[in-house]
């Protein structure tokens, strides 16, 4: 047998976690992913099968919405299934199941790594990482948009917490892009 | 310079990358008789108007759609922003 160990997307055993000032970065692991596309004239139908998986309504143009299962907005008619990697690591075969022939399911889970943010002042330091307009950034907004070239989703999930996806194959340099943003920041 | 996009609001022209003209989405039919000579049109012949140009724009860093972004050549003034896929379907394209 294989004795591997999971590493995190920094290559740590632990989750990293970094404060500066009264605002912290934690790595976040446990997300499992999964993006779904509409397929054509498919929208209406794959938005009520998403709906009643995340146990709300889909959400529209730069929202996120649900609840132990949610999902964002990633593009027209295209949207970003999250859920805890522990209790639903199959979560793309559930999505499919979900939406059936509506909708092209991919699995994305290790596509993607995630950092939260956690705090006051967050908003002083997505400022420096993106073009977003943070004033219009309330709880329930979702949108991608490019932090130091790699291209992001930020998600505001109350005011004093947003939680960053990039790629995990930048990993290292998007933490890199935040922890020094918050340093110049605050 | 600020592109409107029509889903996502004001976005800095940063965010997207620029492909060149609209008529890209007028592809000829392969099996046409005048295939040859219609792709050698659609492939090498182009206005270069001094003024209006429809062109299409990729908004990478952003929600990944094809937009047809109405720009003036003269004044780089944007008059109008669609999303590509309604342009297509508005000239006839089932996809």
């Amino acid at each position: 047998m294989h004795d591997l160990v999971a590493i995190t997307a920094l290559g740590g055993t632990d989750p990293r976690v970094d404060t500066v000032g009264g605002v912290t970065c934690s790595e976040v692991p446990g997300v499992a992913l999964a993006s779904v596309a509409a397929r054509m004239g498919q929208k209406d139908k794959t938005a009520a099968s998403l709906a009643k998986l995340i146990d709300a309504p889909a959400p529209e143009i730069g929202r996120w919405a649900g609840t132990t299962i949610s999902a964002y907005w990633a593009g027209p008619d295209q949207w970003m299934v999250e859920a805890p990697f522990d209790t639903h690591e199959e979560l793309a075969d559930q999505v499919q199941t979900a939406t059936g022939n509506s909708a092209s399911v991919t699995e994305q889970t290790d596509g993607w790594t995630r950092f939260d943010l956690n705090g006051d002042s967050i908003p002083a330091v997505l400022e420096l990482l993106c073009q977003l307009d943070l004033r219009k950034m309330d709880p329930g907004s979702a949108a991608r948009c490019s932090i130091h070239h790699i291209g992001c989703f930020v998600l505001c999930r109350a005011p004093d917490s947003f939680s960053i996806y990039g790629p995990r194959s930048s990993a290292g340099s998007l933490h890199h892009a935040i922890v020094t943003a918050m340093r110049s920041a605050l | 310079m600020i592109i409107n996009h029509p889903l996502l609001g004001p976005r800095d022209a940063s965010e997207f990358t620029y492909l060149g003209d609209a008529s890209l989405i007028d592809r000829p039919d392969w099996q046409a008789e005048n295939a040859a000579e219609a792709f050698y049109e659609y492939g090498y012949v182009r206005d270069n108007p001094a003024g209006e140009h429809q062109e299409l724009w990729y908004h990478e860093a952003g929600d990944r759609s094809w937009l047809v972004v109405t720009r003036n050549t003269l004044t780089h003034e944007i008059s109008k922003v669609e999303l590509a896929r309604d342009v297509a379907r508005a000239r006839g394209r089932s996809k």
